[in-house]
């Protein structure tokens, strides 16, 4: 189990020993230590292989990633999982801005609270936020599941296209053409298994609410002709 | 880009460390801005005096003239002038008749306020910020996106006594707001849009408003991008833009309340791994006030 200390070996050197790794590594648990918040760590990793961050990381922490598993206990900055496609991110504390932005597969779990623009422009990946996420989350949003066991902020959802959005607290304001809509079984079925996939007991599907598109932005309307 | 941080504390045991907690916080944002530097520390103060800092050349010539009246502390091309109260009309006024090419950078009872040209450990070091000690103090890195790089274009500004802010971002009204400013008596000192920030937060304060209402103000009138971090002689405040344009990370302890650009500027503050660390939301006034 390799255990790579930041305060002795430079980040480049790590994310260049993660890129070398072949798909049938016999190295599949990594530990960093001494991250300090530091950048970009464990970025476009694709082997799966188990990466654990043992203290708080900066910006775009597991970006690009795709197979690993990586596990942060602690905070991390701007942009954790930007770009996933696929694999696990697991933030054990909590999320600065635009977690999960454009990502396209996998499984994004923050156990605290992330700020705004959460899942911007997400294209597929799922993600779980134990906590609340801030204002703007799922800007523009086109594919996947962002479930929040908290609250959200204002203007969630704004301009989305097919993204899934499940909020069991309150909802300070929805963006245009978000809209909530009716939880059917078969979402219900969707939010038990992300549930399960995050690790989260106890609670029902049933507690949440679900937000969608409108689709009222799709197409243009004839009516605004005359405002071009 | 630019980098802040700002460090208050709670507990005067820390005091002695302020500046070399503050310069280490300051290096570690030479990424976010590589090209100036500059910071305030909040000292000692008397009730009886005022602190005057002045920039420029041939500072041991105004050390010499106002020997008899003002305590002169030269730090490379800065000199902190101190002195009674009651000789400020002297100070100013010899100032302004044989000195006039000196800018002052703060005045107030415990503000001193030091900007250069260079590598965040250059001038941190030049002034010798790791050895100073005081309650507070506010710093910036500057990474020039729209004007030249200047000494004057460096931050902390300082528009009013004991009063000094560093900002993250760019504002787009701030030609319309320096001109009401102008008219409400208020001076600039550089073209820079953060000095007009700093201006508008002297203003709602000289008209009455508590720091968190001048804040709150500012989101009305203040259009642009921005993060500020705010120092007065007693307080340390927070602001972010509505969309939270730019990062922050702060961390709170029972000893210290930091703020930072990127959670980096903390790691090496005492108890930091117990620390709450948390983002600060948007169009949200912090405001910490010691007594």
């Amino acid at each position: 189990m390799p255990v790579v200390d930041l305060a002795v070996t430079s980040k480049r050197d790590l994310n260049a020993a993660l890129h070398a790794l072949p798909a049938n590594t016999n190295e599949t648990h990594w530990h960093v230590a001494n991250p300090e918040g530091a950048h970009a760590l464990a970025a476009g990793v694709d082997a799966p292989v188990t990466i654990e961050i043992d203290g708080h990381a900066g910006y775009y922490c597991a970006g690009m990633n795709s197979q690993a598993t990586v596990i942060v206990n602690g905070n991390v900055g701007v942009g954790v999982a930007e770009n996933m496609m696929s694999g696990r991110v697991h933030v054990k504390g909590d999320a600065s801005q635009a977690a999960g932005a454009t990502a396209h597969g996998g499984l994004l779990v923050i156990d605290g609270n992330a700020s705004a623009r959460c899942g911007i422009s997400m294209k597929g990946v799922d993600i779980v936020v134990k906590g609340s996420i801030g204002p703007m989350s799922a800007f523009m949003a086109q594919a996947g599941n962002l479930v929040v066991l908290g609250d959200a902020g204002e203007a969630l959802g704004d301009s989305l296209y097919e993204t899934r959005i499940f909020v069991r607290g309150a909802v300070k304001s929805l963006g245009a053409d978000c809209i909530e809509k009716d939880l059917r079984p078969e979402h219900e079925a969707i939010l038990a298994q992300l549930l399960s996939e995050a690790g989260v007991e106890g609670i029902s599907p049933t507690e949440f609410r679900r937000y969608g598109s409108a689709r009222g932005l799709y197409n243009f309307h004839v009516d605004n002709a005359s405002a071009y | 880009m630019c980098g802040i941080v700002g460090l208050f504390l709670k507990d005067p045991a820390l005091e002695p460390e302020l500046g070399h907690l503050l310069a280490d916080m300051l290096v570690v944002m030479t990424s976010r801005g590589p090209d100036s530097a500059g910071f305030a520390v909040y000292g000692n103060g008397d009730a009886d005096h005022l602190k005057v800092t002045v920039r420029g050349p041939r500072l041991d010539e105004v050390a010499n003239a106002l020997a008899g009246t003002a305590t002169a502390t030269l730090r490379d091309t800065h000199m902190v002038l101190s002195f009674a109260t009651g000789a400020e009309e002297t100070v100013r006024g010899w100032l302004a008749l044989h000195r006039p090419d000196l800018v002052v950078t703060g005045t107030g009872k415990r503000i001193e306020l030091y900007k250069e040209v260079g590598l965040p450990r250059q001038v941190a070091d030049r002034f010798a910020l790791p050895a100073m000690r005081g309650t507070h103090g506010i710093g910036h890195t500057r990474m020039a996106t729209e004007s030249a790089v200047t000494t004057d274009g460096a931050h902390p500004f300082s528009t009013g006594r004991d009063q000094c802010l560093v900002h993250n971002g760019s504002l787009s009204n701030h030609r319309s707001l320096r001109r009401q400013l102008e008219h409400e008596g208020l001076t600039f000192a550089t073209d820079n849009d953060s000095e007009v920030a700093a201006g508008y937060i002297s203003w709602r304060l000289r008209e009455g408003d508590s720091l968190t209402a001048a804040l709150e103000a500012g989101l009305e009138d203040l259009d642009g991008f921005y993060t500020f971090v705010i120092g007065t002689e007693n307080g340390f405040a927070v602001m972010r833009d509505p969309i939270s344009c730019k990062p922050a990370v702060m961390a709170e302890t029972d000893r210290y309340v930091a703020f930072g650009s990127e959670y980096r500027a903390l790691v090496g503050l005492p108890g930091i791994e117990n620390a709450r660390i948390f983002e600060p939301e948007p169009a949200h006034a912090y405001v910490w006030e010691r007594n």
